[in-house]
C-alpha cells in the first residue's frame, strides 16, 4: 500500500495520457455526475456529493475538497465498452449484389478513472455476457482488453446503494490495475493506493509515493467500513432464484405493473443490462446501407414481437421478465446474479419502484395455494 | 484484464456473407423456397445440422431467422422455405435467380437423430413447421433401416397450404412412412382429414418406450401435441420441440430470444421438452 497526494494524482492522469490512454472519469454535467473524458483532476467534481433516494437524485456541496464523496450517477462505464449506438458494418450495392465493408476502425484505448466496486463487478458480469463460450463480441472484447482500471473505493453510500448485500462492494477486491481510497482527516487529504496488476505497478513506480503507515491504512479501511455501515438498503439473496422461479403467477407482478411506466429507464441505467436491437439504415439512393446496434430494453413492446404475435404484451410480463432475468435466470445463464446493488434502477425509476422492496414484498406475501 | 478468452473467434459473426439465389419458387400462395449457393464459388460447401437456422439478410431491409429446409448431405446449396409475412420475408420473396442476399449461420441446436437410431420416430408438424423438420426427414430416409416405424402427422390451414406435396407422396410410397395430413378448413376437392393435428394421433399405435417425437409448429399446437404424446405414455425426455422467438443477433448477445433461462438462438431452437416443461405453460414468459 502506498500513499499518494493530490499533486501525484494529477501526475497519474498525465502519465495515462502520455501512455496513449483516453482517460475517462467523473465530471459534473447536466446536474449529475457522469463519466466523460478528463484532462486533469480539476475536471473532477471536487467538493460535491450526491443525495439519492427512490426517484430522486440531487447534487449537494460538501464542506471539504473531497474528490470522490459521491457514489454512482445515472451512467455506468458500459457505454464505453458496449456503446449505446454502434455501427457494425456498411454495405454498398454492386450490380445484382452488394459488398459488406467491415474494415475495422481502430478502437479507443481507455483508462477508467474512478470505477466503483459495484461497477467493477458489473464489468466482470458483462465480460461473461459478451464472451459466452460460443461467441465473442468483437467490439466489446477488443476495447475491453486494453482498458486500464483505476478503481475508487466508496467511503460514503447513497440512499439507494445495496452493494454490501450483493457482496460487490464497497471495496474493490481484485482485477483492477490501481485502487484508491480517499482519506480526509485532520486537515490531511491523501489517497491510499493499492497496486492490482503489473501494469498498475509500472505506473505507480513513475509516481512519487510513500509507503502507507498502519494508521493510514486503518483510516482508509475505516472510511470504507463507514460506507458499508451507513448503507440503508439491502437485498436478501437467499434462495432468490427459486423464489422468483416459483412465483411467475404471483399477484405482485400486476401490483408493480400498475405503477411501472415501461419507460425502460432501469435498463438504460443498469450497468449490466445488455440487450440490443439492430437497425438498418439506407440512404436515399438505396445503394448504401448501414447496420447499427443500439441499446434495447425488455420493457419495449416490440422487444418480444415476432410476425405471428408478441410474447410479452402486458406490462406485468415485461417487468417480471426484467426482474426474473436480473436476479434469477442470469444465474443460470452466466453463473452470477445480474445485480450488483448499485441502486441506479431505484434512483432513476420515475415512479420510484424499488427492486429491494419488491423482493421483500414477494417474500412476505406467499402466493395463495390454488391446487 | 480478462482471461476468459476461450470463445472461438471465427470471422466476426455479425457480418453476413453474400450468397446467390440459384432458384426461387412458390410452394403455396404465401410460402416460397429459395435455393442458395455461395457467391463467387458455387462449389463451396455449406455445413449445417438438421434443425439449425440461418439469419437471412435482405439488402437495406434487415435480417430474419429462417430454418434450413434442405438435405444436410447435399452441401453445395441450401434450401430455405419461407413464409412471406413480414418486411424481410416480403423483400426476400421478390428476389430473382442470380440475386444476392446476406447470410449468417448456421446457428442453434439440431434434431437428435443419431441417438434415435433403432427407435420409432413420430413427427408432428403444423404449417411452416414442416420446413425445419424436412432436413431431419431427409436424414432419416437416407438411413431408413436404422430407424423403426416413421410417422408424420402434418396439419395445414387448407389443402392449398400443404407444402412439399409431391415429396410427401414419395416419402409415403417409397420409404414406408405413415403419413397423416389434416387441414383446418377443407375445400370440395379434399378427401382427407379435417381438424387439428392432434386428433390424428389415434390413427397410429404409438409405442411410447421406443419412440422419439419431434414437434414443430405454432406454440399452442405444440402444447396440445406434447400433451397428447404424454397421454400416450411418452417420457418428456424423448419429446423434442423447436421454439420461435424474436432474434436479432443469433449469438446470445441481444437478449431478445430469452425463454426463461435459455437463449433460443444458442440453447435452442430445438429443446428436449424435459428442459422446458416447467415453463412451457407460463403465459407471456
Amino acid at each position: 500500500m502506498k500513499i499518494l497526494d493530490k499533486i501525484n494524482l494529477e501526475k497519474l492522469i498525465g502519465i495515462l495520457k502520455q501512455d496513449g490512454y483516453k482517460v475517462i472519469g467523473p465530471v459534473i454535467k447536466d446536474g449529475v455526475i457522469l463519466y466523460d473524458e478528463i484532462d486533469s483532476i480539476k475536471d473532477l467534481p471536487e467538493g460535491w456529493e450526491d443525495e439519492q433516494e427512490a426517484a430522486s437524485y440531487r447534487l449537494k456541496k460538501t464542506n471539504d475538497k473531497s474528490l470522490f464523496s459521491y457514489v454512482v450517477g445515472p451512467q455506468s462505464w458500459k457505454k464505453f465498452i458496449f456503446p449505446q449506438r454502434l455501427r457494425l458494418w456498411k454495405a454498398k450495392r454492386e450490380g445484382k449484389g452488394f459488398s459488406v465493408n467491415s474494415t475495422k476502425e481502430s478502437k479507443p484505448k481507455y483508462a477508467f478513472f474512478g470505477v466503483r466496486s459495484c461497477e467493477l463487478n458489473a464489468i466482470f458480469i458483462q465480460d461473461k455476457v459478451f464472451n459466452n463460450g460460443m461467441f465473442a463480441d468483437s467490439y466489446y472484447n477488443e476495447v475491453r482488453d486494453n482498458i486500464l482500471i483505476i478503481s475508487v473505493n466508496c467511503t460514503r453510500s447513497a440512499g439507494t446503494c445495496f452493494c454490501v448485500s450483493m457482496k460487490t462492494g464497497p471495496k474493490a477486491k481484485n482485477r483492477f490495475d490501481i485502487s484508491l481510497t480517499e482519506v480526509i482527516k485532520n486537515e490531511e487529504h491523501y489517497f491510499v493506493l493499492e497496486e492490482g496488476s503489473p501494469r498498475g505497478s509500472d505506473i505507480t513506480t513513475q509516481l512519487e509515493t510513500m509507503d502507507a503507515s498502519e494508521v493510514q491504512i486503518k483510516e482508509a479501511d475505516d472510511a470504507i467500513n463507514n460506507a458499508a455501515l451507513k448503507m440503508n438498503r439491502s437485498m436478501n439473496t437467499a434462495g432468490l432464484k427459486e423464489l422468483l422461479y416459483s412465483n411467475h403467477d404471483h399477484p405482485i407482478w400486476a401490483q408493480i405493473a400498475s405503477k411501472c411506466l415501461s419507460c425502460s429507464n432501469c435498463t438504460m441505467v443498469c450497468p449490466t443490462c445488455f440487450c440490443s436491437n439492430m437497425e438498418d439504415t439506407t440512404d436515399l439512393s438505396g445503394n448504401n446501407t448501414e447496420r447499427w446496434r443500439r441499446w434495447d430494453s425488455c420493457f419495449n413492446l416490440d422487444y418480444s414481437k415476432v410476425t405471428g404475435g408478441n410474447f410479452r404484451t402486458s406490462g406485468k410480463a415485461r417487468y417480471r421478465q426484467w426482474m426474473t432475468h436480473k436476479l434469477a435466470s442470469w444465474i443460470d445463464q452466466f453463473g452470477t446474479s445480474g445485480c450488483v446493488g448499485c441502486g441506479r434502477c431505484i434512483t432513476w425509476c420515475p415512479v420510484g419502484i424499488d427492486i429491494t422492496k419488491e423482493i421483500e414484498n414477494l417474500r412476505n406475501s406467499p402466493m395463495p395455494i390454488t391446487k | 484484464m480478462t482471461d476468459n478468452k476461450s470463445a472461438i473467434k471465427i470471422a466476426d459473426p455479425m457480418i453476413p456473407e453474400t450468397v446467390k439465389v440459384k432458384k426461387i419458387f412458390w410452394e403455396t400462395e404465401d410460402v416460397f423456397t429459395m435455393e442458395l449457393v455461395h457467391e463467387g464459388d458455387e462449389r463451396k460447401e455449406f455445413r449445417f445440422k438438421p434443425g439449425q437456422f440461418n439469419m437471412l439478410y435482405a439488402f437495406g431491409v434487415g435480417e430474419s431467422a429462417i430454418s434450413i429446409s434442405s438435405d444436410s448431405s447435399k452441401k453445395t446449396s441450401l434450401l430455405h422455405t419461407i413464409h412471406k409475412v413480414g418486411y424481410v420475408t416480403n423483400e426476400l420473396s421478390k428476389l430473382k435467380r442470380g440475386d444476392i442476399l446476406g447470410l449468417r449461420g448456421p446457428f442453434g441446436t439440431s434434431w437428435p437423430l443419431e441417438d434415435a437410431k433403432g427407435k420409432d420416430i413420430c413427427i408432428i408438424v403444423g404449417g411452416i413447421g414442416l420446413a425445419p423438420l424436412r432436413p431431419a426427414i431427409y436424414h432419416i430416409l437416407k438411413h431408413r433401416k436404422h430407424y423403426g416405424k416413421i410417422t408424420l402427422y402434418y396439419g395445414a390451414r387448407t389443402p392449398r397450404d400443404i407444402l412439399y406435396t409431391v415429396e410427401l407422396e414419395t416419402w409415403k410410397k417409397k420409404y414406408d412412412i405413415q403419413l397423416e395430413v389434416t387441414v383446418d378448413r377443407a375445400d370440395s376437392s379434399w378427401r382427407g382429414h379435417i381438424g387439428v393435428v392432434t386428433a390424428l394421433m389415434n390413427y397410429v399405435k404409438l409405442l411410447p418406450e421406443k419412440t422419439r417425437a419431434m414437434v414443430c409448429g405454432p406454440e399452442i399446437m405444440m402444447k396440445y401435441a406434447v400433451d397428447e404424446l404424454i397421454k400416450h405414455g411418452m417420457d418428456e425426455k424423448e419429446i423434442f420441440v423447436s421454439l420461435e422467438r424474436n432474434m436479432k443477433c443469433a449469438l446470445g448477445f441481444c437478449g431478445h430470444c430469452q425463454y426463461g433461462p435459455s437463449f433460443v438462438c444458442k440453447d435452442g431452437p430445438v429443446f428436449s421438452f424435459s428442459k422446458v416443461t416447467d415453463i412451457f405453460e407460463i403465459k407471456e414468459l
